[in-house]
């Protein structure tokens, strides 16, 4: 497979591996949250921090309300048309309507320290980890 | 709550096999609303994560077809840990059968969402149709 390796879509491709294989993840082993409630959510690593990425898209950034308390990050909000009355459908796919949903990390976060960014529809949450919850080098004396 | 329509998650849907073979990464096909009013047809599709200079509209005779590529460069340096969707490029064609204006078609994109409007071209407005 060396030609796809210079591929610039073997790129996406690998992200898309690496997503697919993390579905099956059990890092939220032992907490209350769990899979399936809208909005799906993506939560990496980088570096030492936590950065969830979730895909709202149409939901104005006036109508999204975001709390962190302890390990709990709250998302809610709601999504809904702004279509023109009147108008008949020839299709209709899109979902609209609230939604509340509550993740709790397993790991020790810095509440007072995520920051969100709401761009192009996708929301990216910057969770820092706790200082105490850093790896930290030990000395050796 | 109870009389609250809430959100239920919906599952991303690949573009099926056999389209597009010679690319080694997988496409997604963007929920989309059609509506039509008098005077024109409005094509409203999500394609989250896209901006505006990786999208690409294009009318060929009746056929619609939208593309929309997202920076996955973004991931970079990204492990993931836990994760419940996929990412991907977005693509969708139509067949238009109404006669529209090319001239004056208008896209947007905001918040993820692209709202293509294609006003009716002149002819194509509807006429009441009087029974004697």
């Amino acid at each position: 497979m060396a030609l796809s390796r210079i591929h610039p879509f073997q790129a996406l491709f690998d992200l898309q591996r690496a997503l697919d294989s993390s579905r099956s993840s059990d890092w939220l082993r032992g907490s209350t949250a769990a899979r399936g409630s809208f909005p799906p959510i993506n939560m990496f690593q980088k570096d030492d921090d936590f950065v969830a990425i979730i895909e709202l898209p149409g939901v104005n950034k006036a109508d999204l309300d975001i709390q962190a308390k302890g390990n709990y990050i709250r998302l809610s909000g709601t999504k809904s048309p702004s279509y023109p009355e009147n108008v008949s459908a020839h299709r209709r796919e899109r979902v609209f309507g609230s939604f509340d949903r509550t993740i709790s990390v397993p790991i020790k976060i810095n509440p007072d320290g995520i920051k969100a960014e709401y761009r192009d529809g996708v929301l990216a949450l910057f969770i820092p980890r706790a200082e105490e919850d850093k790896p930290r080098k030990v000395q050796l004396s | 709550m109870a009389s609250k329509q809430e959100l239920q998650v919906q599952e991303k849907q690949e573009i099926a096999e056999g389209k597009e073979t010679t690319i080694p990464a997988r496409y997604f096909v963007p929920p989309t609303d059609i509506f039509e009013a008098e005077d024109a047809l409005t094509v409203v599709m999500e394609v989250p994560g896209v901006t505006k200079d990786s999208m690409t509209v294009d009318l060929e005779n009746d056929q619609l077809r939208i593309e929309g590529k997202i920076d996955y460069s973004n991931y970079e340096g990204m492990e993931p840990v836990y994760t419940e969707y996929n990412v991907g490029h977005y693509q969708r064609s139509f067949s238009i059968s109404n006669k529209i204006d090319r001239d004056r078609i208008s896209a947007d994109l905001a918040d993820g969402v692209l709202t293509l409007v294609l006003p009716k071209a002149e002819e194509m407005k509807p006429h009441k149709i009087k029974v004697n």
